[in-house]
């Protein structure tokens, strides 16, 4: 029997997602709990595990796709001794998955399909998710969040609420012990878990192995026990998705990415001056902060220097077209990188507006996966935190990434006299195998001239 | 020298004592309960029962006032105020003297007498001071104290009770004759229930609540509801209203009321005291052990621990809410504590609360006020009775079944009902909160057809914007 990778609900309204990436290839050997693909939804990212051994026969759903339906068949293993002609079942499986999961019931319900009001669109995926999740329950453990069987396959036992509260919050109930009746895992389980009040299961399992910890735990996998800490000194906050994202692609970059940094001083006095000249006559409503006239010049500057705004491949290097600026904002838990696209062909003006209006939704959570995926390069500003200067990692498959520190009065010498002006130190990490040093410093000769003399973006 | 040896002593045999007792013995304990008055406590003898009894005569005597809707004939309707307080007083006695056999059957030490404290070693000894004025002390492993309350009195004010024209629950339940008016003080659920009785009897009632609701631990809508029901059926309620004086007189008393800044008097022929509840505390040596008391009550932790060692407390005398359910649940809890087996805290937001005035009043969980306090986005689902074929037929078009639901997970914050049987439907709801059910599987479960039951479905759906039938 082949078995099928489902689409999984990250969240109880979910109804579609993008498969952002395959991490396995047709052809791999995979192992229960490997991760093998990456899905977005408008809140998170979450990766998908295997949840059965076998080799990936075939990738049904290409990666990029948008508008993926929860419960499709994105892909089908097949499990030892078999190969690629029982795939042939497995266009069949996919139909029947599909219309089964049809939740035709939450349409006969709706009142009214035409009304589109808050209440009847949540109503309806409401209805959606349970039929979804039922058939899922009744799909021998192919959930892939495993939330309805344990590891080793026996059923799970938890409370509706706890299995809705761990599937919005991304926690994998099959390593709670429950302390409800017969070992039920209920609403107080779950939030000890999140509290990181250790939940009981993982303290019981490392509590005989402490020393051995290490040892047993997953290669690569860092555990609690391998720290060595004394009980009770110390809590565990669970790692939700956007952390996990986090974690991962930043240490891949740091890794793989040959990293190097440039620095330069800008001198900011004519671009504040300009910025506020700009903001005393701009309509009701448009206030430009020095950031976006930043993310301006930076488009500008890549433009003027193609070679730098590029990405690289083992087919070749990447020479993007446009400017797609992202910009690193702090939200709670972690940070996004809302993308002003084709930042090179905007106005003051209008990236000031894009930038507020991203900026807000994005501290919501609130972003569309395509408003902060992509982006040729990217911005990354402390200064308002009165950091001096930084170097950022390098944000993936982008080729550079400029951090911005804070701008302050600083001695400087003009015409061989000392004076004082307002200086900025930038530093720009290169992906050496695309931006070569020279390339990097050319951008920011590029740079320098648009914001030390700013009337030169306004053209 | 101690003249028995138990494994636990519990003092009191109200629905707290003595379900605690019978749990005790059924895992094996030897156990003894000790009960100066009445076994069954208030809430056989002068609570929850009684009182159920008499509201059941006011209801039919209501019914019988609509005969006609229903193509009735009932002519010279009257009733007897002795008989009806006679079957009340029976009522109470057949399940207090069941009670007795129950203790027996389980095999249960009852020994008849006042209880009081001293110093022990590993628990505190009970001394208990019998009928005929001799004391004898026992000693047990564990000794629980559930000795209930009574009802609060500010005698500074006046608020204390003169058993003639000034009544606390106690003489509001045998009446020896049906006041003309009535004054009730406190709109909590023993002062709706009171104001029920004896206005549905045809009693001019004045209910006067210093907040600025009745029933103010319900939620919001339910108590304008009730407040809405009550005026139609001429009650007078005042509200934001603090008793400044109260004398007795030959004709009954006068009472000087301040609303809004404002004196007013009101004559009335009796006054229930409905103020409030406080712990029998007093006389049992817990001074001198060290047990702390904070306002009149018990300080326990989730298990009922008192922190005196061998010392615990339950039900009433532990503080709100003063409920016979959770009396009961928490001397489980309590024993089963004790006996080393799995158990949790009660949790509190899992008590239902029913009040048996007409209309009946039930809930369970979080208000929407409480939920949102607490930081919950929350949907909200009602479904009123008027929408309901059941209720329809039985002539009860009138109540509202409010659900709250946190947005996020689906969680069922809070039930809140108002209108026939409710007391009885509440159950549904806190069975679900306790098997912790989103509203997925509400929306799923099957409700028979015609029920009031159904409006809890429809109230399910409708916070989901799914109602049907409305
Ligand atoms: C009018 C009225 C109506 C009510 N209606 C309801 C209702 O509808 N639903 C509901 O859930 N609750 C109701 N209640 C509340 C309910 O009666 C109490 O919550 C319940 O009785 C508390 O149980 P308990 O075991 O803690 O205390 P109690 O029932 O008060 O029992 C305590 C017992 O301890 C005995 N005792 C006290 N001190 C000593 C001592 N030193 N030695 C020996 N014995 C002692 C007392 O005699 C008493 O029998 C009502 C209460 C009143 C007054």
């Amino acid at each position: 029997m082949t078995v099928e990778v489902l689409m999984p609900a990250l969240s109880p309204t979910m109804e579609e997602g993008t498969l952002s990436r395959w991490l396995v290839k047709e052809g791999d050997e995979v192992k229960s709990g490997d991760v093998i693909a990456e899905i977005e939804t408008d809140k998170a990212t979450m990766e998908v595990e295997a949840v059965d051994e076998g080799r990936v026969g075939k990738i049904l759903v290409e990666e990029g796709s948008e508008g993926v339906k929860v419960n499709a068949v994105i892909a089908v293993l097949l499990e030892e001794g078999e190969d690629e002609s029982a795939l042939k079942d497995a266009g069949k499986a996919k139909k029947e998955s599909k219309s089964s999961d049809e939740p035709s019931e939450s349409k006969k319900n709706g009142k009214d399909d035409g009304d589109d009001s808050d209440a009847d669109e949540d109503a309806d995926s409401a209805g959606k998710s349970t039929s979804g999740r039922s058939s899922k329950d009744a799909g021998k453990g192919k959930d892939p969040k495993r939330s309805s069987s344990k590891s080793d396959g026996s059923r799970l036992k938890a409370s509706p609420l706890a299995k809705r509260m761990a599937q919005l919050e991304g926690l994998d109930l099959s390593d709670l012990e429950g302390s409800g009746p017969n070992g039920r895992i209920v609403k107080r389980d779950v939030e000890a878990a999140l509290k990181g009040g250790a939940p009981k299961a993982a303290a019981k399992d490392a509590a005989p192995e402490t020393k051995a910890a290490p040892a047993k735990s997953e290669p690569g996998k860092i555990s609690v026990a391998s720290l060595n800490l004394e009980e009770g000194t110390y809590e565990v906050v669970p790692l939700d998705g956007m952390r996990k994202t986090i974690a991962r692609r930043m240490t891949a970059s740091f890794r793989d990415v040959p990293h190097f940094p440039l620095n330069i001083d800008l001198e900011l006095d004519a671009l504040l001056k300009l910025r506020s000249e700009l903001n005393a006559k701009a309509p009701e409503g448009v206030k430009v902060s020095v950031n976006d006239m930043l993310i301006r010049a930076c488009a500008l500057a890549l433009t003027s220097v193609p070679e730098s705004n590029a990405s690289y491949t083992d087919e070749g290097l990447v020479l993007h077209k446009h400017a797609d600026v992202a910009v690193a904002v702090a939200i709670d838990g972690g940070l996004i990188t809302p993308v002003i696209k084709k930042a090179e062909t905007k106005g003051l003006a209008k990236i000031a507006s894009e930038m507020k209006d991203l900026a807000a939704r994005a501290r919501e959570r609130k972003l569309k996966p395509e408003e902060f995926q992509g982006g040729t390069f990217s911005i990354s500003n402390l200064g308002m935190m009165g950091i001096k200067s930084f170097a950022s990692i390098i944000n993936e498959p982008q080729g550079m990434i400029l951090s911005i520190g804070a701008g302050e009065k600083r001695p400087v010498v003009k015409n061989d006299a000392l004076a004082i002006a307002t200086v900025m130190t930038v530093t720009l990490t290169c992906d050496h195998r695309v931006v070569d040093g020279a390339v990097g410093a050319k951008f920011l000769a590029a740079l320098k001239p648009l914001v030390e003399d700013p009337v030169t973006m306004l053209l | 020298m101690a003249d028995s040896q138990f494994d636990l002593i519990v003092i009191g045999g109200g629905p707290g004592g003595y379900v605690a007792a019978i749990r005790a013995s059924q895992l094996g304990m030897k156990t003894a309960v000790v009960e100066r008055e009445h076994l069954g406590g208030i809430c056989l003898n002068w609570g929850c029962i009684p009182t159920k009894a008499l509201l059941r005569t006011s209801d039919i005597y209501h019914l019988f006032q609509r005969a006609e809707e229903f193509g009735l004939k009932a002519e010279k309707v009257s009733f007897d105020i002795e008989a009806i307080v006679k079957r009340s007083r029976k009522v109470a006695g057949r399940l207090s003297g069941g009670v007795g056999g129950l203790l027996k059957k389980n095999k249960v030490t009852v020994i008849d007498g006042e209880a009081k404290l001293e110093k022990g070693s590993k628990a505190p000894k009970v001394v208990v001071k019998g009928k005929d004025g001799k004391s004898a002390t026992y000693e047990a492993k564990h000794v629980i104290l559930a000795t209930g309350a009574r009802a609060r009195t500010i005698p500074a004010a006046g608020l204390e009770p003169d058993g003639k024209t000034i009544w606390t629950y106690k003489e509001a339940m045998v009446p020896e004759a049906m006041p003309a008016s009535i004054l009730v003080i406190g709109s909590g659920a023993i002062g709706m229930e009171f104001a029920s009785f004896y206005s549905t009897l045809g009693a001019k009632v004045t209910v006067v609540e210093m907040v600025d609701r009745i029933l103010p631990a319900e939620d919001e809508e339910i108590s304008q509801f009730a407040k809405k029901s009550f005026e139609k059926q001429g009650l007078k309620i005042i509200t934001k209203a603090q008793v400044e004086k109260l004398e007795t007189g030959k004709a009954g008393a006068k009472a000087t009321i301040k609303v809004d800044g404002k004196s007013e008097v009101i004559e009335v022929e009796k006054v229930i005291l409905a103020i409030g509840i406080t712990g029998n505390v007093e006389n049992l040596g817990l001074e001198a052990l060290g047990v702390k008391i904070e306002r009149g009550h018990v300080v326990t932790d989730g298990y009922g621990a008192t922190g005196v060692s061998g010392l615990y407390a339950i039900g009433d005398v532990t503080g709100a809410p003063w409920l016979a359910h959770k009396a009961s649940h928490e001397g489980v809890i309590c024993v089963e504590k004790i006996a080393g087996l799995d158990v949790h805290p009660m949790d509190k937001s899992n008590i239902p609360g029913c009040t048996y005035c007409h209309p009946q009043i039930a809930s369970v969980g979080l208000t929407e006020a409480k939920a949102k306090e607490a930081g919950h986005e929350v949907r909200v689902g009602r479904f009123p009775f008027v929408g309901n074929g059941k209720a329809i037929a039985l002539g009860e078009d009138q109540g509202l079944i409010k659900t709250v639901f946190d947005k996020k997970t689906g969680e069922l914050l809070g039930a809140h009902m108002i209108g026939a049987e409710v007391t009885e439907l509440i159950q549904g709801y806190v069975v679900a909160r306790q098997l912790e059910t989103t509203e997925a599987e509400l929306m799923h479960t099957i409700f028979a057809h015609p029920t009031l039951s159904e409006m809890m479905h429809e109230s399910v759906l409708d916070a989901y914007g799914r109602a049907l039938h409305y």
